[in-house]
């Protein structure tokens, strides 16, 4: 994987920023990724389906253009096929459980300094980090 | 129809985000939660980043009786840690971390073409469905 310079990441993550500013000044709503699939598909109990969907079009209209004509990423996903199903029921199921993903807790949650937010965000990076040390660096005999 | 078009501008601005971040390839997030490893700081500068602004915005909503389009802003969130907070926390977890996608990049990947964004994007809506479908008949509505 390719060196990343760091403004990258910032001005990838300002604009995240701004995307969840300007989604709860203007609708009052929250950026929730996990939150908006689920409504996007009819599962939230709370409708909001076409404003859901609406956001779901537009992050991936934003992201083919960003990539259109800002910067091309370079896709690594290593996992194999079961892994890919059981982690993304995990994370479907999990994040929906859990009220909020890294966008709902970790992005709008923390910035409101939600205690709930800052114990979901601490425990999901804690046990991905232990995920991700397990299968690098236990399990796998040490091959990164 | 104008909450609609506002919530189509937030997203592509996240979708944006995702890209210019790089959060889009796991390989980038899986190298920040690989903490014992080749470590990439890349994830801490964009939630440093997002902070920012989403902060800035919470608070001016203090000052304003409604967003722009109509709604309510969202009540100060509860302080109750439950089980499901953290039960759900630790399954996503575990699932973050044995693929590198959370739900924002999993859904911005699928414009990549990419088989395995694919896989890992449908059984999540799979996921989020089976919760909703099951346990999941109030929404807290919490982020």
């Amino acid at each position: 994987m390719n060196e990343l310079a760091w403004w990258w990441p910032l001005s990838g993550g300002l604009l995240i920023g701004l995307s969840a500013a300007l989604y709860l000044l203007l609708t009052g709503r929250v950026a929730g990724i996990s939150g908006i699939a689920a409504q996007a598909i009819g599962v939230a109990g709370r409708g909001g389906r076409s404003v859901a969907l609406g956001f779901l079009a537009g992050l991936l209209g934003g992201s083919l253009l960003a990539i259109a004509y800002i910067r091309q990423p370079q896709l690594m996903i290593e996992a194999p096929i079961p892994l890919l199903v059981i982690g993304g029921l995990l994370v479907g199921f999990g994040t929906r459980l859990g009220a909020g993903c890294t966008s709902g807790h970790g992005v709008c949650g923390l910035s409101r300094l939600s205690r709930r937010s800052l114990i979901a965000t601490c425990t999901f990076m804690a046990v991905a980090g232990l995920v991700v040390f397990l299968m690098r660096h236990a399990f796998s005999g040490g091959a990164a | 129809m104008k909450t609609v078009l506002a919530a189509l501008l937030c997203g592509a601005l996240f979708g944006a985000g995702l890209v210019v971040s790089d959060m889009i390839n796991p390989a980038r997030v899986l190298a920040f939660l690989d903490v014992a490893g080749a470590w990439d700081p890349s994830l801490a500068l964009v939630m440093g980043g997002a902070l920012l602004p989403a902060g800035l915005a919470w608070a001016w909503t203090r000052r304003l009786p409604e967003a722009a389009c109509g709604g309510r802003f969202p009540a100060q969130p509860s302080a109750a840690i439950d089980l499901p907070l953290i039960a759900g926390a630790a399954l996503f977890g575990i699932g973050w971390g044995l693929v590198g996608f959370c739900p924002g990049p999993a859904i911005a990947a699928i414009v990549s073409g990419s088989r395995e964004a694919w896989i890992f994007a449908a059984s999540m809506f799979a996921g989020i469905a089976v919760h909703g479908l099951t346990i999941g008949r109030s929404d807290r509505g919490d982020g």
